[in-house]
């Protein structure tokens, strides 16, 4: 069997006496988009900020290509090719597009000791990173993240972790609060980076953008992983709500049934 | 622009305003301030702000004559001595603000009263006897003068015109200047991408804390005089300073021409209201008043020109 790129097994996470992981396990292949969902406190998130290091896990292994690591911090997640893209989070809004690419990896100019930033090789790179992930407008390199659109922040952040090799992009609902035609950008640049050889894992409350780009969805409810290996070909939305939520459509129903004459 | 206008007002009114004599008065006590402003505005960059520089000002220089008076040392150790205090002083500031997460503004408020405490503590509230310095290789380094044409000019120009080149050039060309801006603009993205905030944010109080300590011995060997209360207020004018020259008191944006034009815009304008002849007790009323002009200014332009792009 081939060893996924990502394998996490029997993940507990807890605050306090709230159980927010149960035993979960979940992998990533490689060249894959996993669609990750749940409802609100379903782990989702949990199970994210532990493979980015943000937060540590109460017990349990994670393995990157059969390896087993310790993931203490994000830059060491980081270190180990994992990148994790949040809404908005990830870029300093008043640096350019190039500075921000290359924050904490700036290439120097000798003579080293001078700690020169090599402004012109960033803007070149910055220049040709935009035109892959499709930013089609005339962007220079220079221009602030201030100044973008949602979803051309989400793109300069994709394009930063294709940059830097990372093997496994995760994005936690990048298409919140974009347009329409955004969010179609913003899936294509997540394409892009599985055909550039990277994998993703996607993470987004609106079931149809996930849909459109994933090739395997991931359930999560009450901390756990309850399906792991849905087809988003073969599956309508209806069936991988009813996982999401963990009734039958008589249940939701009735549950809707019952909230109407509630309001009534 | 407001520079030329304030310039040219001032003179208008009261020729002497450009004298010669004028000038290099106004300049000797204008880079000493300005040698702090330059440090705040990387530190203010960075997202914090240090309240402890006016009274670092007034200790180091009480501290270095202490020691020298005493005996104990040469002036020169003393003086190396001052700076290491200060430094120390600045590692304290910046261990508090970022392993303790105590906001900046109470942790260098409570800075400033141990600091210019201990400065009267010491002194028991009197100005340190004063050694005429003249003749010693370290005073003539940092205020030794000289006359170009009619203008005295002191060496501590030459420091602060070196000190802004090498803070600008950090700034804008520099990694970690790239560092400071995000360590203030997002400080969990820059965490995110291994820059060390921490670590920055410290280098910076102590960069803040030595080059008060420095103008403060400047000011000191100068005007042959080390008065404990010396630099009461300073923090507030030199903030005020870095602001004007707008960086963001918010962190994420400053620039080091900003901060020298923030610095000749005040200092002139103090010089030049008490030359034209504004009661001296009154001055501090004009001063606010302007300052609260120039913010409003500053935020107008600023919404224009984000409405702009």
């Amino acid at each position: 069997m081939v060893e996924p790129l990502i394998r996490m097994t029997n993940i507990r996470k807890s605050y306090g006496r709230v159980q927010a992981l149960v035993d979960a396990n979940f992998h990533v292949n490689e060249r894959e988009i996993v669609g990750l969902l749940g409802d609100n406190g379903a782990g989702k998130s949990t199970l994210i900020k532990v493979l980015s290091g943000a937060v540590p896990l109460t017990s349990g292994d994670i393995f990157i290509r059969g390896k087993r690591v310790n993931l203490r911090s994000t830059s060491d997640a980081i270190a180990h090719g994992i990148e994790t893209i949040y809404q908005d989070s990830a870029l300093v809004t008043q640096l350019s597009i190039a500075r921000n690419l290359f924050l904490g990896r700036e290439p120097i100019k000798p003579p080293r000791f001078l700690n020169r930033m090599d402004q012109e090789a960033m803007n070149v790179v910055a220049r040709d990173l935009l035109k892959q992930v499709g930013i089609s407008k005339n962007i220079p390199p220079t221009t602030p993240i201030g100044s973008l659109s949602g979803g051309e922040r989400q793109a300069v952040a994709i394009a930063r972790a294709m940059h830097f090799d990372s093997d496994l992009i995760i994005l936690d609902e990048p298409t919140n609060n974009l347009g329409v035609a955004e969010t179609q950008g913003v899936l294509s640049f997540v394409r892009s980076a599985r055909d550039s050889g990277h994998s993703c894992i996607f993470i987004a409350h609106n079931i149809h953008h996930v849909f459109q780009v994933v090739d395997r969805i991931v359930v999560m409810r009450r901390g756990k992983v309850v399906a792991d290996d849905i087809d988003p070909k073969k599956t309508s939305v209806a069936e991988v709500e009813r996982v999401i939520t963990g009734m039958s459509d008589k249940e939701i129903h009735d549950a809707l049934v019952e909230r109407t004459k509630r309001h009534d | 622009m407001l520079l030329v206008v304030e310039i040219a007002v001032f003179w208008g009114i009261n020729h002497d305003f450009l004298s010669p004599q004028n000038i290099s008065n106004t300049l000797a006590f204008t880079v000493e301030l300005g040698l702090i402003a330059l440090a705040m505005t990387l530190l203010m960059t960075s997202g914090e702000f240090d309240l402890s520089v006016g009274s670092v000002f007034g200790f180091s220089p009480v501290l270095m004559w202490t020691l020298f008076n005493s005996g104990l040392t040469s002036l020169e150790a003393a003086f190396a001595v001052a700076l290491v205090v200060a430094a120390f002083i600045g590692l304290v500031n910046g261990w508090f603000v970022t392993q303790l997460k105590i906001p900046s503004f109470l942790v260098t408020l409570g800075m400033l009263l141990v600091v210019r405490g201990t400065a009267l503590f010491v002194t028991n509230g009197f100005p340190q006897r004063t050694w005429s310095a003249e003749g010693s290789w370290l005073a003539e380094a940092l205020v030794g003068d000289f006359f170009i044409g009619p203008f005295r000019i002191y060496m501590s120009l030459f420091w602060f015109i070196a000190a802004a080149v090498a803070l600008g050039y950090v700034l804008t060309q520099s990694r970690t200047g790239n560092w400071i801006q995000a360590a203030g603009g997002n400080p969990s993205a820059a965490r995110a991408r291994g820059v060390n905030v921490s670590g920055v944010k410290i280098g910076l109080f102590i960069l803040s804390s030595i080059l008060a300590s420095l103008a403060g011995v400047i000011s000191s060997l100068r005007t042959s005089a080390a008065n404990p209360n010396s630099g009461t207020g300073y923090e507030l004018e030199v903030i005020a300073m870095v602001v004007i020259g707008g960086t963001a008191l918010t962190g994420g944006r400053g620039t080091i021409i900003g901060t020298v034009l923030g610095i000749l815009i005040l200092r002139v304008m103090r010089n030049g209201i008490v030359l034209i002849g504004v009661p001296g007790l009154a001055y501090n009323i004009f001063i606010g008043a302007i300052i609260l002009g120039m913010m409003a200014l500053h935020s107008w332009l600023e919404r224009r020109h984000q409405a702009g792009t």
